[in-house]
């Protein structure tokens, strides 16, 4: 960890977003995780993807549960909400808090022991709700407040740092997320911000339940010979199956693309995810492909990386409970205490 | 772009932006942690090392290492609170000075071991006392010779006492002094030609730039008596030959001098002084603080003016006619002053001070000697080594290349010094001694630095001053209190440390961006190489300042390169304190350029080391 506060002073050409705020505005304390963490590079990408999109910090919430992983929304969004919840129990509270005040972005960052071990039941239930958030996952494998134990990720086959060998199978909380439901899913890696910033952008412009499984190698436990969370075998094995561009409302669009490498999704704030598919064998619209190609390409060993699904035009949880679409907190006494003559109404319907 | 090769002293010297931009390289970081620490001794040899007057130049340098601080280009970030501004630095020497004990046990002495070997230096000013102080150790019989009764030469004739109190002179004089030179007061030198007969094996000429210049418009001769010359009149007030002036003064000129004319003139009786300069306010050669001081002083001045003649009437002053004009630039695009049209105005005045620049003077250098002069009637000296076309004779300070400063003496006379031992030793003056150089990592454990690095946001602190009415009272009392322990300390502390250099080692880097993410600056980035010019335009933050380095490494496991922009780094240490696997390191920079007396030094290293074993 370290003790040193990171100077106020930042780059005199450094630029600001729309709202006058600089990418240094987005930070949050210093991080006290190990040098070298992949989930710092996850939270400097946060950053950047919320300074891009211009985001009011105070109209972000994030959301964790126990964990490495979760510790991280401290050393970022440090002006926007936060809750750091009971272990696996993120997607509850998350769930709660996005019924009560729709009006907020929701981020529930947490880590493959949170999400794939103890909170997999909650996990599970957040993705077949399309509760309308972004999950980020850190994923490195194994628990490394515990000293690096494999986690419910951790590839069968692989070794740990000490050299004993993982016989179970692993859990691809990606495609877990797939078979539940999210509407967007994508994985990428820590040591890829070109990537992650742009999936970030795009998770938390689509509406409805985005999910990203970040490879994260943990450098103290997690980043020898022999681990499939590596800096060196994520680099290695990383199948990028397209990469993306997200293009906000606001955006010019520039670049000109050759027809037929590229795909557009629009999104429903106007937004857009443009993609440049990389081999014709990938479509991120269809789902049962996508999961068979997922499952084929890890039984290679490969790492695949990308947008792997987006379904854009979805209904999110609040469409399916059909719920007032102010938040709770903004509704005045009048509809909140409705009045004897509203109860005998809903009585009378009843009977 | 290649890899950095920093085993080269430039590369890191020019990171410490202070120490590069020092014509005498004073390695200000180091002696700056020294004052935050109390050590005011220390810092104060460190300076005197360097630049032998620390006092003296902590007062009246002209800091050309200020305009290049570090602190200068990046403060502006960390809060609006307007323009960024550099360390003061000159001041902070001025500290050491101030709050040190007794150093002289610390300082060198004479040798009692001649070496037989002995040298003439004329004048008794920054550059020949420098030459003294490298020599002395090494055996030399150094013979001084001023026309003046006490060495200092300009620095006491020409910087006024309320810049530079008598008894700073005295001090820093003394320690040169009495390491056994001969000292020879009131014996002004009238011909080189008697000098180089009387068996010296080699002479230093460190005789400044003497003589003002004059203003040869109409009325001259006739107002002679109450027209002065800047320089002479300064030093006749030092002297105090002359003690009052009248009460309207006109001072002419926009350089240092004519800022140190114009304050004296106001402490002497001078009620209404007024500066006239030719050019505008910003392109005087004053340096800005000295504009400063002589406005505070209630002192106007006045831009875009040409003198044009001096009134007078039976004989006495009565002011000066000064021609309008106005900057254009002509069809080369060169700026030149011409004049508006509009009618001449008048300045009435009891006297007026000329301070329009200084030139240099050689009368006593026969021109048959075989020493060669140029065109302007300077003398031909080699810029590295100091040297003459006489191969005996050698030049520095003013009388080299024209008025420059004090500090810019001390630089040439360290490198003259290293020339007479050279010459003296029958060796090639070409082969010039290398610096001293010792780059060693500040890491004590985890998370420990051998330095301050938490970076404060503090402002520049100001000099408290003597109040005005007190300070304008006398010519003798000191205008700058200096800071006491406690702002300078504060001061000290907005130091960036730049000489503590982020080291990168390639074979170490994974490639985990973690320094990539905490860098306060965006000064990091990793990326595919390329030619310089495309390389700073990819970097995490466009690098457009060409004057600072970029620090490229070699090729990575990934096939990319770390490139580092030197230009706006903190040297905070963060990318080495999130760095895993400790291919960042912080490594304290240490360049101390050579001196004659090194070799001396190296000596007494040996003959230590030798009694040790034995």
């Amino acid at each position: 960890m370290t003790y040193l506060a990171k100077p106020k002073i930042h780059h005199p050409g450094l630029p600001r977003n729309a709202l006058g705020y600089t990418r240094r505005d987005y930070e949050g304390t210093v991080s006290t995780l190990c040098a070298g963490c992949g989930h710092d590079s996850i939270s400097a990408a946060i950053i950047q993807a919320f300074f891009e999109l211009d985001v009011p910090p105070h109209r972000v919430a994030k959301l964790s549960g126990i964990g490495c992983s979760s510790k991280t929304p401290t050393y970022f969004l440090g002006n926007s909400h936060g809750f750091n919840s009971v272990h696996g129990r993120m997607p509850s509270v998350l769930t709660g808090a996005a019924l009560a005040n729709r009006d907020l972005i929701y981020l529930g960052v947490s880590g493959d022991g949170d999400s794939a071990s103890i909170g997999i039941g909650q996990f599970a239930h957040v993705m077949r709700r399309g509760v309308n958030m972004v999950y980020i996952v850190e994923n490195n494998g194994v628990y490394g407040l515990t000293k690096g134990q494999f986690s419910a990720t951790a590839d069968k086959g692989s070794k740990s740092k000490r050299g004993a060998v993982n016989s179970d199978e692993p859990i691809d909380l990606a495609v877990l997320a797939l078979t539940l439901g999210a509407t967007f899913v994508a994985r990428g890696f820590s040591g890829d911000k070109a990537q992650l910033v742009p999936l970030i952008k795009a998770a938390v412009a689509h509406r409805g339940a985005a999910f990203i499984d970040v490879v994260s190698p943990c450098v103290a436990f997690n980043n020898h010979h022999g681990s499939t969370k590596s800096y060196d075998y994520v680099r290695e094995h990383n199948e990028a199956v397209n990469f993306l561009d997200f293009i906000s409302p606001r955006d010019e669009i520039t670049t000109e693309y050759a027809p037929g490498d590229v795909r557009n999704v629009v999104l429903h704030d106007g937004g857009s995810i443009r993609l440049r598919k990389v081999g014709e064998h990938y479509d991120p619209a269809d789902r049962a492909a996508a999961l068979g190609y997922l499952e084929a390409r890890r039984e290679a060993g490969e790492v695949v990386t990308g947008l792997l699904y987006l379904h854009a035009d979805t209904a999110d949880m609040h469409d399916a409970l059909d719920t007032v679409t102010t938040p709770l907190n903004a509704l005045g006494d009048a509809d909140l205490v409705p009045g004897q003559a509203a109860l005998a109404k809903v009585n009378a319907s009843l009977r | 772009m290649n890899p950095t090769d920093i085993a080269q002293p430039e590369y890191f010297h020019k990171v410490v932006d202070c120490q590069w931009a020092c014509p005498a390289h004073t390695p200000v970081p180091e002696y700056i942690r020294l004052i935050a620490a109390g050590r005011y001794g220390d810092a104060y040899l460190v300076n005197w090392h360097s630049n032998v007057f620390p006092g003296i130049l902590g007062r009246t340098c002209d800091r050309p290492c200020e305009p290049a601080c570090r602190r200068g280009r990046v403060e502006e970030g960390g809060d609006k609170k307007g323009k960024p501004e550099p360390v003061a630095i000159c001041r902070l020497k001025r500290v050491a000075a101030d709050f040190k004990d007794d150093i002289t046990p610390f300082l060198p002495r004479g040798t009692a071991q001649k070496n037989g070997k002995r040298v003439a230096l004329v004048g008794a000013g920054p550059a020949s006392l420098t030459v003294a102080r490298d020599l002395a150790p090494l055996g030399y019989d150094l013979v001084v010779f001023d026309g003046d009764a006490k060495a200092g030469g300009m620095m006491r004739t020409q910087i006024p006492k309320f810049r530079l109190p008598e008894r700073v002179i005295d001090e820093e004089m003394g320690y040169v002094l009495d390491m056994g030179i001969d000292f020879r007061p009131g014996q002004r030198i009238d011909s080189l030609r008697h000098l180089l007969g009387q068996g010296f094996d080699a002479v230093f000429v460190g005789s400044g730039a003497p003589r003002g210049r004059d203003l040869n418009v109409p009325g001259r001769a006739e107002a002679a008596a109450n027209i002065h010359i800047g320089i002479d009149w300064l030093s006749s007030v030092s002297f105090g030959h002359v003690t009052r002036i009248g009460k309207r003064v006109i001072v002419l000129g926009g350089g240092n001098t004519a800022m140190d004319c114009c304050r004296s003139a106001r402490r002497l009786g001078g009620d209404d002084v007024q500066v006239v300069v030719r050019s505008g306010y910003d392109e005087m050669k004053a340096s800005p603080w000295e504009k400063e001081d002589a406005r505070h002083e209630g002192i106007p001045i006045h831009n875009f003016l040409v003198p044009k003649a001096f009134t007078h009437d039976r004989g006495r002053l009565t002011g000066v006619t000064f021609e309008k004009v106005a900057p254009q630039r002509d069809a080369k695009g060169r700026r030149q002053l011409v004049p508006t049209g509009e009618p001449d105005v008048h300045f009435p005045c009891d006297d007026v001070l000329v301070a329009i620049g200084q030139e240099n003077a050689f009368p006593w250098i026969e021109r048959d000697l075989g020493l060669a002069f140029d065109e302007w009637s300077m003398p031909v000296v080699d810029t590295a080594t100091m040297a003459s076309t006489l191969p005996n004779v050698f030049f520095g300070g003013d009388a080299a290349f024209g008025p420059k400063n004090i500090i810019w003496a001390v630089a040439h006379g360290h490198e003259a010094a290293i020339s007479i031992d050279l010459f003296c030793r029958g060796e090639d003056l070409r082969r010039r001694p290398p610096p001293h150089v010792n780059l060693s990592s500040q890491k004590m454990g985890i998370h420990e630095w051998s330095y301050d690095n938490a970076i404060t946001g503090d402002r520049r602190f100001r000099v408290p001053l003597k109040d005005t009415k007190l300070a304008l009272a006398s010519i003798k009392v000191e205008v700058e209190l200096g800071f006491d322990p406690k702002l300078a300390f504060a001061e000290a502390q907005r130091c960036l440390n730049c000489d503590v250099q982020t080291v990168f080692t390639d074979k170490l880097c994974i490639e985990c961006d973690a320094c990539v993410d905490i860098c306060p600056m965006d000064c990091i980035t990793f990326t595919d190489n390329g030619e310089e010019p495309d390389l700073r335009r990819r970097l995490q933050a466009p690098a457009p300042n060409l004057a600072q380095d970029l620090y490229v490494s070699g090729t990575l496991k990934t096939g990319r390169i770390m490139a580092k922009d030197e230009d706006v780094c903190l040297h905070c240490g963060l990318c080495a304190e999130r760095c895993p696997t400790g291919a960042w390191d912080m490594h304290k920079f240490l360049l101390e350029t050579a001196h004659a007396d090194d070799r001396c030094r190296k000596q007494h290293a040996r003959e230590r080391e030798t009694a040790r074993v034995a």
